[in-house]
């Protein structure tokens, strides 16, 4: 199963800004950010083809996932 | 009849291409005893246009200037997002503002907020705020309150108003004006920022998207303050203030159409702007 992820800001650093991943079964962005080590205090919206989701989210075939860091100051 | 009376005034007062200085109004509202946004209604009608609107004109127009005379809008939080929010609601000419914080601003302020100077520290940022509008753009009502949106008197405020500004830092806080404002099925244009990065989304009464928004933000803290943690800088609230009043013009004024925009996320450090769709 082939889905991109995409990096925002300083998710980047040390990481990668879109990457095609491959993925034998069921996978949750949960276990993708866990695999890029992407510490989840830190994460923000999360997009899966333009839609919020959460965490738990599963993704398919061909799905863009987007990870954004948390932003809240003003 | 006061109009008519008013008009034949205007007609002696008028520059090149219908435009009516400012300087008119004093003199209109001692001799007619009316209020500048009084007589700046009756010269929108009537075709006139105000000489401080003239460079937006075109984009504007008349009736649209007429539009934002009349708007009522809040902005929720005068720190500094708030600050930059509020001096261009004053500068477009939003005849009716309401500003709300119960901060005062201190010295770590100054790198960012508009509002703050050496001068006004240690001062009710929503006073001087409203000294600011008054300074620029005298029609402009200003309505502040230096306590929390959620007393009584700032959920009255905000049930009045057709668009509210999301200013704030705290992202609990955030949450609750979501739900208020969709109670009172208002607008609401959220925007926040960190470091070098910021986010802005026009939030529709009872979508449940500021929710949508933070549900992977856990509330570690207790009021959720996040200003401290990554850093604020100028630049990134200038535009995303910026972003923020420019995603919100459109639900005040007709002439724009008005659609869900997705919302955006923006990188100044590469610079990027990405869109949530």
């Amino acid at each position: 199963m082939k889905v991109t992820i995409k990096l925002f800001a300083s998710f980047r650093q040390g990481r990668f800004i879109v990457k095609e991943c491959e993925y034998e079964g069921k996978i949750s962005i949960l276990q993708v950010l866990h695999e890029f080590a992407i510490p989840l205090v830190g994460v923000g919206v999360l997009l899966c083809n333009g839609r919020h989701v959460d965490f738990d989210c599963e993704l398919v075939e061909d799905d863009v996932c987007s990870i954004f860091p948390k932003v809240g100051g003003g | 009849m006061l109009e008519a009376d008013l008009v034949a005034f205007l007609k002696t007062v008028v520059v090149k291409d219908n435009l009516i200085p400012l300087a008119a109004y004093e003199s209109a509202a001692d001799k007619f005893s009316v209020t500048f946004t009084k007589i700046e209604e009756i010269a929108l009608v009537n075709g006139f246009y105000p000489m401080r609107y003239q460079r937006q004109r075109n984009l504007i127009r008349g009736r649209g200037q007429l539009q934002l005379l009349k708007s009522r809008v809040a902005v929720v939080g005068c720190g500094g997002l708030g600050g930059h929010i509020f001096e261009m609601l004053v500068r477009l000419g939003v005849g009716n503002l309401v500003v709300i914080d119960p901060d005062f601003f201190v010295e770590s302020n100054l790198n960012r907020q508009l509002l703050a100077t050496v001068a006004t520290l240690g001062r009710y940022k929503v006073e001087v705020a409203r000294e600011r509008g008054e300074m620029i753009n005298p029609v402009v009502a200003v309505e502040v309150l230096s306590q929390s949106f959620q007393s009584d008197r700032g959920a009255q405020l905000l049930s009045s108003c057709d668009l509210v500004f999301d200013a704030l830092d705290s992202i609990p806080l955030r949450l609750q004006l979501a739900d208020l404002c969709s109670s009172f099925e208002i607008v609401l244009i959220h925007g926040a920022v960190a470091g070098w990065y910021g986010q802005v989304a026009p939030v529709p009464p009872a979508s449940g998207i500021m929710g949508q928004i933070y549900q992977n933000s856990g509330l570690e803290s207790q009021n959720g303050r996040v200003a401290e943690e990554g850093g604020n800088l100028a630049p990134t609230v200038n535009l995303v203030a910026a972003l923020e009043v420019a995603t919100g013009l459109p639900y005040l004024l007709d002439d724009y159409q008005k659609k869900w925009s997705p919302g955006c996320f923006v990188d100044l450090l590469v610079p990027e702007l990405e869109l949530w769709s």
